[in-house]
């Protein structure tokens, strides 16, 4: 049985003191130890960026990757062994910038593995510039009279990829946020979870406290998880009021469903010595 | 009466089954036991166009394309004029009398034959598709050359399912039989089954070969996003996903193909990804972080001329450098160049061990020409190389008096490689510098340690390559002029050599197979023998010889580069060796 101890690292954390990674980090922490799954069966990929550091700070597997190939990384291990629990953590940049080429491909793919995004909607690391989910007008070194384009819109792109778990989650509501990231591990296929986390120290406009006035619960206001076409209207909603929890989840076969022929014996488990190629090399003769 | 030596040439528009074809043939005669070797020549595009393959026979051993065509079988007129030339005095022309002219004004000479045969006519009787003219023209040329129809139809027994097979069997006799009827014993050139008629060979390109040394290695994860001419070997691997276990992807970029290698690498499954310059690019950081978190892969860059997309569809050895230097920082790989299609069998095989053993990325360097053409071979030898995983733990729980660590310190600098789901091991690694555990670090010392480790698998490989066969000799020891190459070149470099030892000349040639760790001491010692070397090469800088001089400090005294897309021609080549010499 996993504990919250046997998940804590010797790695001294290097985060902003309030960074909301604060949250994702017990969040994820609370749900690996509320579902019992053992660490060593559990693969935790990172990304580059502030959230990168979490592989450090989570006594499980991990693969710290470079830079916006989370998704791609996460797919190959989890194609490759599928008995582990497979988790990847990202960053706005990360997965929205420069890795925004794999994000639709690994949802529709229905890869079932869990992505969280730490959506603090700035890059922290190199010092505070904008990232795909910036506020329109959001003034940074690298946009100093203010972001011209719109934000991405995740939650509605990862709807239209045919996610098939999409929820969003805010660092500053622990509880809440646990509780859908164990859901997100629960599910069978690729569970998505944005995640409102506060950047302290570059984000002067999304603080904790804007969050605080505008997010509610979509659970308390019977959201029906099963309607897409709502999941959808909910993923547009910004402004005064904006909905966390689970937006949208159905069934549906994972990736792997289309592959029987490694069903009963993952790759890991297939034999590398004396796969025989008599008969293949006789087609050539 | 020239027996059993013959170049044949099909030509025509894209899309009109010039390589099957010309394929087709070519096994035909390999059935027959003679000596074969195909290769094609297409643009990048569907339909139109001009495409051709050239199907080499012979009785004896041969390594590449010939330097003329003796029988050209012409699908349409553009064939007969862009080949015109290259036809050997007195060869032969198969094509459409009733669909085209060709006259000796056109050709500019009246030596040649022109064979009419009505390929489209025949098509429309037996209610065929028009692209089975090309069959009509097999029966024909094997009419021509006096050769066995049995042979060829049995190949299409095997190549085509049993209806299409039956069609187009019918439209090879026809073909045969109007040849039989109108020219018979008219051709100079003729073929006949030899005595080794019995004896198997495989007919086979680049990409297949390596397709088989990957799933006798063990490969059980191919992740690819298509890209000529590596293209053909996600083909090849694709349809025998079920029967050998393995998963094959095809992927939405290179860069997720190389990051999910990574991943079931890391996860402890053999893994490969095959691509050509352009996909290599993109692969490089992904490149860069299997050497700095010590994971195995195996990649394959098939070449085509640069830079950018340069020539889409043709052959080219300009990214020998960018293999060997890719990606950011210093670490350890391997790159091997094989040469003909049995390399690219034991080749991809030694990759799959040596990127497990020493944990390293290794990069198996091919082009276009390789790839693509069909060369001949004996069955591979399935035991010559076994498999060796290197410090794997392959139990499902880890004993250790001590925590298990990822990239611990050992002699040889390789650390036991736990598999993630591995009871009471903890697997870590990090692109970011990383202490023994996989936790990130910029500690000034461990940084140096961890390099240090790292470059420490690289004196061993070197080591565990001096039991590898990493350069090849052939020729006499003692020669005029030593030449030297790696690749793709060595058919064309054999075929010349065969010419200028007719003529007298001694020339001898050096194989460079591993080109990184390069293998110095032996590179040295064949050139400090050497009276006069020569570096052939398809590129434009000779990057063969700025290694040498890198490595070996020693300069090559001539050069011979070619970078218009195309292979040697065996007789080019002898007229420009004969000119340095």
């Amino acid at each position: 049985m996993t504990t919250l101890r046997d998940l804590k690292t010797p790695a001294k954390n290097t985060w902003c003191p309030g960074c909301g990674n604060f949250g994702i980090l017990m969040g994820f922490k609370g749900a690996l130890a509320q579902l019992g799954i053992e660490r060593d069966q559990v693969v935790l990929v990172s990304g580059i960026g502030c959230h990168g550091k979490i592989v450090n700070y989570v006594n499980v597997n991990g693969f710290h990757g470079i830079h916006g190939r989370v998704l791609p990384l996460a797919t190959g291990i989890k194609l490759a062994n599928p008995n582990l629990t497979v988790v990847g953590f990202a960053g706005d940049a990360d997965c929205y910038d420069e890795g925004w080429g794999h994000f639709s491909h690994a949802i529709r793919r229905n890869i079932d593995i869990t992505l969280v995004v730490h959506d603090n909607m700035v890059l922290g690391l190199t010092t505070g510039q904008t990232t795909a989910t910036s506020q329109e007008g959001f003034k940074t070194k690298s946009t100093p009279f203010g972001s011209i384009p719109p934000p991405l819109n995740p939650m509605a792109h990862a709807l239209v990829s045919n996610g098939t778990f999409v929820a969003r989650g805010f660092a500053g509501d622990m509880r809440h946020l646990t509780g859908l990231i164990t859901e997100a591990l629960k599910h069978r296929g690729f569970a998505f979870v944005d995640v409102f986390q506060p950047c302290v120290t570059f984000n002067y406009l999304n603080t904790y406290d804007w969050f605080r006035e505008r997010v509610y619960k979509l659970e308390e206001e019977d959201h029906d998880v099963t309607d897409k076409g709502k999941a959808l209207e909910k993923a547009f909603e910004w402004g005064d009021r904006i909905p966390i929890g689970v937006f949208y989840r159905e069934e549906r076969p994972v990736y792997r469903d289309g592959l029987p022929h490694v069903a009963e014996m993952p790759l890991v488990k297939q034999k590398v010595e004396d796969v025989d190629i008599t008969v293949l090399m006789g087609d050539f003769t | 009466m020239i027996v059993n030596r013959i170049s044949v040439m099909i030509g025509g528009e894209a899309g009109a089954g010039i390589t099957r074809s010309g394929f087709l043939f070519a096994k035909a005669c390999l059935r027959g036991g003679l000596h074969v070797f195909g290769t094609n020549d297409y643009q990048s595009l569907i339909r139109g166009g001009h495409n051709f393959y050239v199907a080499r026979v012979d009785a004896e051993e041969i390594y590449s394309q010939a330097n003329t065509i003796d029988l050209l079988l012409a699908l349409n007129k553009e064939t007969v004029l862009l080949h015109k030339n290259g036809l050997v005095l007195g060869g032969g022309i198969v094509y459409d009398g009733e669909e085209v002219s060709v006259s000796d004004e056109e050709l500019g000479r009246d030596d040649l034959k022109l064979y009419s045969v009505p390929l489209k006519r025949v098509v429309k009787e037996l209610e065929g598709p028009l692209i089975m003219r090309n069959t009509v023209a097999l029966g024909a040329a094997v009419s021509l050359v006096d050769y066995d129809l049995e042979s060829l139809s049995g190949v299409m027994k095997d190549v085509f399912k049993p209806k299409v097979a039956e069609l187009n069997i019918k439209a090879a006799k026809i073909g045969y039989d109007y040849v039989r009827d109108h020219y018979a014993g008219d051709f100079e050139f003729q073929l006949k089954r030899t005595s080794s008629a019995e004896k198997r060979w495989m007919f086979l390109t680049g990409n297949e070969a390596m397709g088989l040394g990957a799933i006798r290695a063990g490969c059980k994860f191919y992740a690819a996003y298509p890209m000529t001419p590596a293209t053909p070997l996600l083909h090849f691997m694709a349809p025998l996903d079920r029967k050998y276990g393995m998963i094959v992807i095809q992927v939405e970029s290179e860069i997720a193909a190389i990051n999910m290698v990574a991943g079931a690498s890391f996860a402890g499954v053999r893994a490969m990804t095959a691509t050509s310059g352009g996909g290599f690019c993109l692969m490089s950081e992904g490149l860069g972080m299997t050497g700095m978190t010590e994971t195995p892969a195996v990649i394959m860059l098939a070449q085509r001329p640069g830079p950018s997309t340069g020539l889409p569809t043709y052959s080219g050895q300009g990214d020998l450098r960018f293999a060997i230097h890719a990606s950011q920082g210093e670490f350890p790989k391997v790159v091997i160049a094989p040469g003909d299609v049995e390399e690219c069998f034991y080749k991809t095989m030694e990759a799959f061990n040596l990127a497990e053993k020493f944990q390293i990325p290794a990069i198996l360097i091919t082009d276009k020409y390789l790839v693509e053409s069909h060369g001949a071979a004996e069955l591979f030898d399935q035991k010559r190389i076994g498999i060796d995983r290197g410090p794997l733990l392959t139990k499902d729980e880890y004993v250790g008096d001590e925590e298990y660590k990822r990239h611990k310190f050992t002699e040889n600098g390789v650390s036991p490689r736990a598999m993630p789901g591995m009871t009471r091991a903890i697997v870590r690694t990090s692109a970011d510098e990383h202490d023994e555990r996989g936790y990130t670090t910029d500690d000034p010392q461990l940084t140096t340690e961890m390099f240090d480790k790292r470059f420490k698998k690289l004196d061993a490989l070197v080591r565990e390559l001096r039991n590898y066969e990493t350069t090849k000799s052939f020729g006499p020891a003692k020669a005029d002029a030593t030449i030297l190459g790696w690749g793709s070149t060595k058919g064309p470099i054999r075929e010349a050599m065969k010419l200028l030892s007719k003529e007298g000349l001694n020339v001898n040639y050096l194989q460079i197979v591993y080109l990184y760790p390069f293998p110095s001491a032996d590179v040295q010692g064949i050139l400090k023998s050497a009276r006069k070397t020569v570096a052939v090469e398809n590129n434009k800088t000779s990057q063969l010889s700025s290694l040498i001089r890198e490595h070996c400090l020693m300069s090559v005294d001539h050069t011979i580069l070619k970078y218009d897309g195309r292979p040697f021609g065996p007789r080019e080549l002898v007229q420009k060796i004969k000119r340095v010499l």
